[in-house]
């Protein structure tokens, strides 16, 4: 009993950040909820499995990977090609001389974090098709490593580099149409040689 | 030292600390002789911060620990 009351309580302390990536995951607060809860549970039973030392960070958001990918059936090992547009390299970089500088603040700082609302931040990745999404949240959100992600996907590490590169592409060219969106944006201002 | 495309090729990857020490000695040399590879690099540096800043800033629902808490202590008087 006391190992299994100290895999509680150390896995407790990862469940508001599973339930951040979980809600990125299902789009929605009642299926994420059900997502952790199941993720805590499969973690609860396999704890023989589970060997002291192991980073059980990572093993639950392996946990939590699998069940969401099992359960909503998430393409993984085929993603179509034609699923994201091919977006230019550095696309958001090079537009930033677009954003009216009247609109924004002083400090260059807060204008990244002004830019780009929450919830403009949060539908961006939610938009990306799984097989992209999910790299991306377990990378850009939570820190995993290739290597990590690959064993929690099962899929090679070259696999998880392209789709957080194409991923990761793909978001900033909708945070850009977002920022368009909000008229934060006069496209009359980039450099015709760009 | 790397030069600019090179930098800019391993950008993703430098930020990702997926780079050896060597190759990341050798971008560090170029990014601090290079302005416009020092601005993409803190550029991408800060969208990745405000990325994950705002991604994961999410409030639980009302009652959500302890419901985690309940359906474990559920699980283990089910199975006895």
């Amino acid at each position: 009993m006391g190992a299994r009351e100290n895999f509680t309580n150390d896995a407790m302390q990862y469940a508001p950040q599973l339930f951040a990536t979980a809600l990125r995951m299902t789009r929605n607060r009642a299926d994420a909820e059900d997502l952790v809860q199941e993720t805590f549970l499969k973690g609860w039973r396999a704890f023989e499995s589970y060997q002291e030392g192991t980073n059980l960070r990572a093993w639950l958001f392996r946990i939590m990977t699998n069940t969401f990918i099992n359960k909503y059936n998430a393409q993984q090992r085929r993603p179509q090609e034609s699923e994201l547009d091919e977006v230019e390299e550095l696309f958001l970089f090079r537009r930033m001389g677009a954003f009216d500088q009247s609109k924004m603040s002083q400090s260059a700082e807060d204008q990244m974090l002004e830019l780009f609302t929450d919830d403009e931040v949060k539908n961006a990745i939610e938009e990306l098709p799984e097989t992209f999404r999910i790299p991306v949240l377990l990378s850009d959100v939570e820190g995993f490593s290739y290597k990590e992600i690959a064993e929690m996907l099962e899929v090679p590490i070259g696999t998880v580099m392209s789709r957080l590169h194409r991923g990761r592409k793909a978001m900033q060219k909708m945070l850009y149409e977002y920022a368009k969106e909000r008229g934060l944006v006069d496209e009359a201002l980039l450099d015709p040689q760009d | 030292m790397a030069d600019c495309q090179e930098t800019l090729n391993e950008l993703e990857r430098y930020l990702d600390s997926e780079l050896s020490d060597t190759r990341v000695a050798e971008i560090i040399g170029h990014l601090k002789g290079c302005t416009d590879c020092q601005g993409a690099y803190e550029f991408h540096a800060e969208l990745r911060t405000v990325i994950k800043t705002k991604a994961q800033n999410e409030e639980l629902p009302d009652g959500f620990l302890d419901r985690l808490r309940d359906c474990l202590g559920d699980d283990v008087l089910g199975s006895n």
